[in-house]
């Protein structure tokens, strides 16, 4: 007989962002092979499966006993040890054995012991202690409810005084706080009381509600919200259009990482109003509307005086000030660090205004803004560059320097921007590798590797001619080979083998990289591409085999036919020209492995035949290195 | 509506009526309730306690010389300490805004992640912010540790902002508008301890001086300290009088600190001293109360 199992581990408010972790991980739950299906909300985690058994199946269990050489009292003594009698014990080549049953359990019982463990074991970014001390347990909020039912019996257990039942809570104001409920009707009890179980269906109300009042929807901020309610309703605010005086990325700052609203656009840019969710069913009284806006006035009160406070002093003004700004304990200040980037951005031949936006670009660290709202470096920068007369070349270049923040950032839009950038980021991973700070699994506390990441993609995209070698040596020029191979692979999709057998060859720059392999990438699918590649690989190996390194080949010595047209054919195709026709050599290639044997009775012929090869290896080779294509004929390995 | 002195007033019956001493406000300078010994030692050991009190507290980079409507030099805030912590304080604490004329049904109310973390005090916890129609209007903490010492009772942190939950129940925009008691304004009670300690904190607070008188406060305090071992009767030793010098030093790094007067490679420093000193007190007084249990 099939039963259903729910388990809800009844929470005070779980971070929004710990939440589907932890799904994922209660979603791998063991329970007897029925799988899981998760759900949550702030305040429950919650586990639904169908199909459980009622009793695991009784099973049998061989022991091995003692030799029979040993004699009957080791034979008794053992099946005494075992609990059972020595007629049960039976012959298995030279030694005793026992056959014991072990019955199948109650699944109610194996739940009722799993369970604990299972909740406390799941893994969070950080846990507290709430009750009996550090001896209690651990989770993420306290525990303050547990339903956990088999069908419709409880399945018993215990967690920091909390025992199970069949009893869940609804909507924190909104809702009961007792209510009964069974499996078949809890989720819409849940409902009744105004809770949204699913996470999809809250997301789904968000959108909805939120795209018809015009709410310009985030995907990010959407998910927050989707986690921090129970039961989200939007609602549409207002403000006072003289504050879209302000830059629309402080306004945009403030409304969706202060106060987790949503902006509105109307055609030209921002609209004076705002999208807010809450976290109840209406708003009927307008006193919610109300008190946000009134939030929202104070906090655009707050930067327009921080906005005409900083103006007070220029940026250029405050490059000194950047002294008293740590960069990093042993690496001095923002001062030096701007001394280094600027003398960074000229060796990497960086005109004046990339030198005067590298010069200024820390500068806004100093102001209120950006003391205020520190996501906004970088943009403040560029903002109060422009309002105090900088080029738009250098208020750019401050604006854009952070970029690119993640994969999916865009580089700097100038090339002062992207020289600027590549500076800050170069600067930071040479001065950091210096004094020993590399990342170490999951430890990169400066965020090395997203700068890294952000060096690689700005060489690249912006196609920039600085070759890897001039950039950085030794580990940290492993480091950003790793993230070359990384972003190659993940950011544009190229197969690892390709990229691969093209950085084997070398690296100059990357832009060449990216060449190569867009080429090796063209070619790969056309029907001679790997059979040649194979054919290549098997060239390698030969070499290696006869230990060849180099030799002098002599066209006189080729035999006619096979070997005389192979020569022919490749000797008449341009060195590193496209590897399209490269790939047309591949029937003379087969057939000369067909017809002709390399190792010869004649060591000359040998010789030479190797020097022919070699030479035409290393005649395609300065692409990419073949051999690390791979090929079916690999795959079947 | 209620004045400032109301809502103060219903909030401290509130918590009086559920086992809370009304304390009254520390007389040494703080920069958060937390600092008060009631909370940063009483939280300590395993004691059970509760105890409610306002708590003007002085944070001299935040002063605007009175001009900004939301900031100010010098807060009150309501705290709350609930030692353990009871099964049901979310629902005790939602019902002190019901007690203060909030109706819930009417507003929206989020729990919101904030970790509280001063390392000043070698002390955190894990809790949120609350947020009530946007507006944040109370701190609440699950204590963790406390100078550096594990919580044998995880004590119930609550703070209130009380200019802005009387702000928002008074509807007006800045804090300075609003009623303290009957005709009276805040700004009438508050406003020329803002402008004034402003100018002092930023502009003539002699830096030297303050630089020396930590230096005295912390030598004191090492100084006491370092007697405590040897000290034969433990239930006289004067580990509070420890503690205020260890707020002292405190107050005078925030001073120093609004001065603009700690550098960057200074900073680390210092706030290491005060910890330690807040470490070391902590470590002694929950001796004390070993000593006095046994």
């Amino acid at each position: 007989m099939s039963l259903d199992f729910l388990l809800e581990i009844g929470t005070e408010e779980i971070p929004h962002w710990m939440i589907p972790g932890a799904l994922a991980q209660l979603a791998k739950m063991d329970l007897l092979g029925a799988t899981p299906s998760v759900d949550a909300t702030p305040r429950r985690l919650v586990v639904r499966a169908q199909g459980l058994p009622e009793r695991t199946p009784d099973s049998e269990q061989v022991v091995k006993g003692p030799p029979i050489t040993a004699g009957d009292k080791a034979a008794e003594g053992f099946a005494k040890k075992q609990g059972a009698d020595a007629s049960a014990l039976r012959k298995a080549g030279n030694y005793y054995e026992l056959v014991k049953k072990v019955s199948g359990r109650a699944v109610q019982d194996i739940l009722a012991e799993s369970l604990p463990a299972a909740i406390l074991g799941i893994q969070w970014p950080k846990t507290m202690f709430w009750t009996g001390g550090k001896n209690g347990p651990r989770f993420i909020r306290p525990i303050r409810w547990i339903v956990a039912l088999l069908r419709d019996q409880v399945i018993p257990i215990e967690i920091g005084g909390v025992r199970s039942g069949n009893i869940t809570r609804g909507h924190r104001i909104l809702g009961a706080s007792s209510i009964p409920v069974t499996i078949a009707n809890y989720e819409s009890e849940l409902r009744k009381n105004f809770v949204i179980l699913a996470a999809h269906e809250r997301r789904h109300k968000i959108e909805k509600e939120g795209a018809a009042l015009g709410a310009k929807l985030d995907g990010d901020l959407v998910e927050t919200l989707t986690y921090i309610t129970e039961f989200p309703t939007a609602i549409k605010g207002d403000f006072d259009p003289a504050y879209l005086e302000l830059p629309a990325e402080v306004l945009t700052t403030v409304m969706r990482h202060h106060q987790k609203y949503f902006s509105v656009e109307d055609g030209v840019g921002l609209a004076p109003n705002f999208v807010a969710v809450m976290n109840t069913a209406g708003d009927p009284e307008g006193l919610v509307k109300h008190g946000n806006e009134r939030v929202l006035k104070a906090r655009f009160n707050d930067a327009r005086f921080f906005w005409n406070v900083d103006q007070a002093r220029k940026l250029a003004d405050r490059v000194d000030d950047l002294a008293k700004v740590t960069f990093q304990a042993k690496l001095g200040s923002y001062r030096e660090k701007t001394d280094r980037v600027v003398a960074l951005v000229k060796e990497l031949g960086g005109g004046a205004d990339a030198q005067r936006a590298a010069l200024l670009a820390k500068c806004d660290l100093t102001t209120e803004m950006v003391k205020e709202f520190t996501d906004l470096q970088g943009v403040v920068g560029g903002l109060y560059a422009k309002a105090q007369g900088e080029p738009e070349a250098v208020y750019r270049a401050i604006y854009e320097h952070y970029q690119p923040l993640s994969m999916e950032d865009s580089i700097p839009s100038t090339r002062e921007g992207q020289i600027v950038a590549l500076a800050d980021k170069l600067d930071t991973l040479r001065s950091c590798f210096g004094i020993g700070l590399v990342p170490t699994g999951s430890k990169d506390p400066f965020a090395l590797r997203r700068a890294a990441q952000g060096a690689v993609k700005i060489l690249v995209e912006a196609g920039l001619d600085y070759k890897l070698d001039s950039l950085a040596q030794g580990e940290l020029y492993a480091f950003l080979l790793e993230r070359v191979q990384h972003y190659l692979r993940e950011v544009r999709g190229f197969e690892y083998d390709e990229v691969n057998a093209v950085l084997k060859v070398g690296v100059s720059t990357l832009k060449d990289v990216e060449e190569r392999l867009q080429h090796v990438s063209r070619v790969r699918p056309t029907p001679n591409f790997e059979p040649l590649a194979a054919s290549f690989k098997r060239i390698n190996n030969i070499l290696k085999q006869a230990n060849f390194t180099q030799g002098v080949m002599h066209a006189e010595l080729l035999e006619d036919g096979p070997e005389k047209e192979l020569y022919e054919a490749y000797t008449k195709l341009p060195a590193n020209g496209p590897l399209e026709d490269v790939a047309e050599l591949r029937p003379l290639v087969d057939r000369f492995f067909d017809k002709i044997m390399v190792n010869a009775p004649d060591p000359k012929i040998r010789e030479n035949r190797l020097s022919m090869l070699s030479d035409m290896l290393g005649k395609f080779s300065s692409i990419a290195d073949f051999s690390e294509i791979v090929t079916s004929g690999d795959q079947k390995l | 509506m209620d004045t400032f002195q109301d809502t103060v007033f219903k909030l401290k019956r509130y918590w009086a009526d559920r086992g809370a001493i009304i304390q009254e406000p520390y007389d040494v300078e703080v920069g958060a309730g937390t600092m008060c010994p009631e909370t940063f030692l009483r939280v300590l050991g395993p004691k059970p306690y509760r105890v409610a009190y306002v708590q003007p507290s002085r944070r001299p980079a935040d002063g605007r010389y009175g001009e900004n409507p939301n900031r100010l030099y010098k807060h009150q805030q309501l705290q709350v300490i609930l030692k353990p912590t009871p099964d049901d304080v979310i629902d005790q604490y939602l019902g002190s805004l019901k007690a203060i004329g909030i109706d819930l049904s009417k507003h929206d109310i989020k729990f919101e992640e904030d970790n509280w973390e001063a390392p000043t005090l070698g002390a955190w916890g894990v809790g949120w912010q609350v947020m009530l129609d946007g507006l944040e209007i109370t701190q609440f903490t699950y204590f963790q540790q406390c100078g550096g010492l594990d919580l044998d009772l995880v004590p119930a942190e609550i703070t209130y902002g009380l200019e802005r939950i009387s702000a928002f129940l008074q509807g007006v925009d800045s804090v300075y508008d609003m009623e303290w008691a009957p005709g009276v304004k805040y700004s009438e009670v508050r406003l020329s301890d803002e402008v004034q300690f402003s100018v002092y904190n930023f502009e003539m607070a002699n830096v030297d001086r303050l630089w020396r008188l930590l230096a005295e406060h912390e030598a004191e305090c090492k100084e006491l300290l370092a007697g405590y071992d040897k000290y034969p009767e433990k239930r006289r030793y004067p580990v509070l009088a420890t503690y205020e010098q260890v707020l002292k030093c405190s107050h005078l790094f925030n001073l120093l600190d609004a001065r603009g007067a700690i550098s960057v490679t200074e900073r680390v420093g210092v706030i290491k001293r005060v910890r330690d000193l807040a470490v070391g007190t902590a470590k002694i007084w929950a001796d004390q109360q070993q000593q006095e249990a046994a």
